[in-house]
């Protein structure tokens, strides 16, 4: 049942906009990792935050879309249908609850960065320090969705919503 | 004096309203605020979960949208306090340069405390 109501809410919050989050992440880093003021020409730097504010917004965005469509949405509809597996299994011992905390580290850490380097602009290329807590907190942000996607994809195997 | 006209004036084409607004450096207390108010975004979140755990009724009370339970009420104080921290910090921070690399380590610091409290078998140790 691909397309019932609650496996569409289920899949849009994770196979949609969970899978956009990380797989955006690859191309967010390689514009944070590009952004060295010796590389690159006064142009390049200019198209090069360009790129990377819209896509750091476009990433937030997303995120905060993933964790209140989960959240919201989707959660409930486990806590309805799987009420007694939840409450006594390890699927909401360990799994259903790191992946709904987790979850929401992700839109902060992503939101940060994109404020960030919107701000910045290309006054990041010469702010090193700056650029590497970027790139940090970016990645913490790939590993809390993945782990929080990779657990949900688990979840959803065990216990598919309708 | 010569007669020049339009044609003759060079024009620069790169130099554009935002590289003269990029002269002016923004000072990096601005990131430290917005890096630090992520940290204690995620610290709070670790710290209510934990004590929630332990504390029933603040559990019942952090129920904001019951169906969902209490994480809606976790999430929602923790995205108060992140924002209320960052506008603290941005106000104090905004024109001073801080040490980053101090205000970073902290930040992962109260990440990683986020994570320890958010986890269930530290969580299960409690309730």
């Amino acid at each position: 049942m691909l397309f019932s109501s609650g496996a569409l809410l289920a899949d849009i919050h994770g196979l949609v906009f969970g899978a956009i989050f990380l797989l955006a992440y690859s191309g967010g880093m390689v514009g944070l990792l590009d952004l060295h003021a010796s590389w690159e020409t006064r142009k390049g730097r200019r198209a090069l935050t360009k790129q990377l504010v819209i896509g750091t917004w476009a990433m937030a965005v997303v995120a905060w879309l993933t964790v209140l469509i989960g959240t919201y949405l989707v959660y409930p509809l486990y806590r309805t249908e799987f009420q007694s597996v939840l409450s006594s299994s390890f699927w909401n011992t360990f799994s259903m609850a790191l992946k709904t905390h987790i979850g929401w580290f992700t839109p902060i850490l992503a939101t940060t960065v994109a404020v960030v380097i919107w701000r910045y602009k290309t006054q990041l290329t010469e702010e090193k320090h700056i650029r590497y807590a970027l790139e940090v907190l970016f990645t913490l942000a790939f590993l809390a969705a993945g782990i929080a996607g990779l657990l949900g994809a688990l979840t959803t195997k065990a216990l598919p919503v309708y | 004096m010569a007669n020049v006209s339009h044609e003759e004036i060079p024009v620069k084409t790169d130099i554009l309203l935002e590289d003269i607004q990029q002269e002016r450096k923004i000072p990096n207390g601005e990131a430290g605020a917005a890096i630090l108010a992520a940290g204690i975004g995620c610290l709070t979140m670790g710290l209510l979960t934990a004590v929630a755990a332990i504390w029933g009724s603040l559990h019942t009370f952090l129920q904001f949208y019951p169906p969902a339970g209490s994480i809606t009420g976790i999430t929602i104080v923790m995205v108060i306090a992140w924002l209320a921290s960052w506008f603290v910090l941005y106000r104090f921070w905004k024109d001073k340069q801080v040490n980053l690399i101090k205000v970073f380590v902290l930040t992962l610091a109260f990440i990683l405390l986020g994570v320890v409290g958010i986890f269930p078998p530290f969580i299960h140790l409690f309730a």
